[in-house]
């Protein structure tokens, strides 16, 4: 049906349901001084996934890189609509979560955060869907 | 399941106000994130948040003043958007200088010191080896563990202010001794030492080891003969914390909690063990130097992060009686300018632009450099090219200078 196929159960840890294309991310990246608050693309030179856009995404995060000034980046992407749909989160990554808190707090909305025990088995640009418990859905047919 | 002391858990319920139940909201979740199963009180608190980065960071700000919110631990401020002494030198939209000045009162009047430094390592009073503390701005963090061996994790912007408010972090990683123990052993090459120039090591051995370390704390041996001084640990753990995001490095003889690789490591073996070549340092070096000895020089930047009264004073003493013929910035604290006036007095007679309270790559706010920019700081190479638009040249602090003074790129020292 709708719900797509279930691929792994994760911990929602902030927000609601929530869906958007899956992006992973090849490297970290450090939201700022590396991804542009207007446009939500990376813009760290450095960074192989140069260009490429995150907002409305099911980012795929590793580790977190660089500067700490991060939550106020994705605050700011958040307030603009630049920001992810989702964070799925393989490292408790505390900086970008933190982000996403003030977000919920001051504008009472901004992407989910779901902590998972390993990437999902899932192709980029493959629509995701989080559900209120943390489950990870494919949108495609299982 | 996180358990919450009757003090914690009136903060929640509003019993400080809304802005402490907010912060308590943010930093559970924090807690959540981490796993942690408690919270920690904390001593002191480093907070970046005073950094304009748009809209919401005023929001954020004036919500929790609205909800009377009141720092409850000594807490010092990292840079904000513009040099409060100097507003002639924002260069930036004035909107934005403006809501930036307002966002650092914001701070202030928060219960915050106006200290304005990314160094708060080099104030007076810092705290005390082992103290847990809550502080933001990677390099303050990793000089904090590694060089002082306080306890704190990578608290950023946001939390950090919410920490200094409830005076809690989430009792979870680097607070806790086992989590402090060195995964990562680089064994530094003897002649890789020969390769660089001494002025330039820390930063390029920061950037490759920020580069390979991934999420483990890095253990550097190899270093016996090579003097650590806070300043090289300050250039070492900044760039770390830019090319990676390394929280904390021990040095073996060196820094604190390190006497030994074995106490570094806590005996446990290496989940990562390398060398470190010469060839490693030179092809660091390589990424951050984004212009080239052919190009115009547009101007030059010491000072990432600020300069320590040592490096202030090295600086006039290189300046003396000489004049840059390029725009030539300097930067540091209020704290380190009023300990040594007669060096102030010398590089500013020397035609270079002192700033204060804030740094010199934030968005076109001083520089808007016609030509390539040179720098000693790998944390300035890194971020620079993307915030400004400029290419970059990593050189020693000699050749920065000299550079400044003859108006064209001068690299006179060994650089690979």
């Amino acid at each position: 049906m709708a719900d797509g196929a279930l691929l792994m159960a994760g911990e929602l840890i902030l927000g609601a349901g929530a869906s958007g294309p899956l992006l992973r991310l090849t490297e970290p990246v450090s939201f700022w001084g590396g991804v542009d608050e207007e446009t939500g693309r990376i813009i760290d030179g450095h960074h192989p996934q140069f260009g490429v856009c995150l907002a409305g995404t099911a980012l795929l995060m590793g580790a977190a890189r660089g500067s700490s000034s991060s939550s106020s980046t994705l605050l700011e992407c958040v307030r603009q609509g630049t920001a992810p749909a989702m964070l799925l989160l393989t490292e408790r990554d505390t900086i970008l979560a933190v982000g996403v808190a003030a977000a919920w707090e001051i504008y009472g909305r901004g992407p989910s955060v779901v902590l998972l025990p390993r990437p999902p088995d899932a192709q980029n640009g493959e629509r995701l869907r989080v559900d209120q418990q943390g489950r990870v859905y494919a949108a495609r047919q299982s | 399941m996180i358990r919450l002391s009757d003090d914690e858990t009136g903060m929640l319920a509003g019993a400080r106000g809304p802005a402490a139940a907010l912060s308590m909201r943010v930093i559970l979740a924090a807690a959540r994130i981490q796993g942690a199963e408690r919270l920690l009180p904390i001593e002191s608190a480093h907070v970046d948040s005073c950094l304009y980065h748009g809209p919401s960071s005023l929001d954020f700000a004036r919500a929790l003043l609205s909800g009377g919110g009141r720092v409850r631990v000594p807490t010092t401020l990292n840079v904000g958007g513009l040099d409060r002494s100097r507003p002639d030198l924002f260069a930036g939209p004035a909107s934005h200088g403006e809501a930036a000045r307002q966002l650092m009162d914001c701070y202030v009047e928060l219960g915050c010191q106006p200290t304005f430094t990314c160094a708060p390592y080099q104030l007076p009073g810092r705290p005390a080896p082992g103290t847990d503390v809550a502080w933001a701005e990677s390099n303050a963090i990793v000089f904090g563990n590694s060089m002082i061996g306080l306890r704190t994790n990578r608290y950023g912007d946001l939390i950090d202010i919410c920490a200094a408010i409830t005076g809690r972090v989430p009792h979870a990683g680097l607070h806790i001794r086992e989590n402090r123990a060195g995964r990562a052993l680089f064994t530094v090459e003897q002649d890789a030492l020969s390769h660089v120039d001494a002025d330039l090591l820390p930063a390029l051995l920061g950037h490759h080891v920020g580069r390979r370390t991934g999420t483990l704390i890095p253990v550097l041996d190899g270093l016996q003969a090579v003097p650590v001084t806070e300043d090289w640990g300050k250039a070492f753990g900044a760039a770390a914390a830019s090319s990676g995001g390394v929280a904390m490095f021990h040095i073996v003889g060196a820094t604190p909690e390190a006497p030994d690789l074995a106490t570094a490591t806590q005996g446990k073996i290496p989940a990562l063990s390398e060398r470190v070549s010469g060839a490693d340092l030179m092809a660091a070096h390589r990424q951050l130097t984004t212009g080239t000895p052919a190009d115009r020089l547009g101007g030059v930047s010491i000072g990432t992060p600020h300069l320590s009264a040592e490096q202030l004073g090295r600086l006039a003493a290189q300046l003396a009686g000489r004049r840059v013929r390029v725009p030539t910035y300097a930067t540091t604290s209020r704290s380190v300018i009023a300990s040594d006036p007669a060096a102030v007095q010398v590089v500013e007679a020397a035609g270079v632009t002192i700033i204060r309270d804030t740094c010199t790559y934030f968005q076109a706010s001083f520089m808007s450099p016609d030509g390539v920019v040179m720098t000693n700081s790998a944390k300035w190479a890194y971020y620079a090219p993307a915030k400004l638009g400029c290419s970059v040249i990593l050189a020693s602090q000699t050749d920065c200078v000299a550079s400044a003074v003859s108006g064209e790129i001068t690299l006179t020292s060994h650089h690979g």
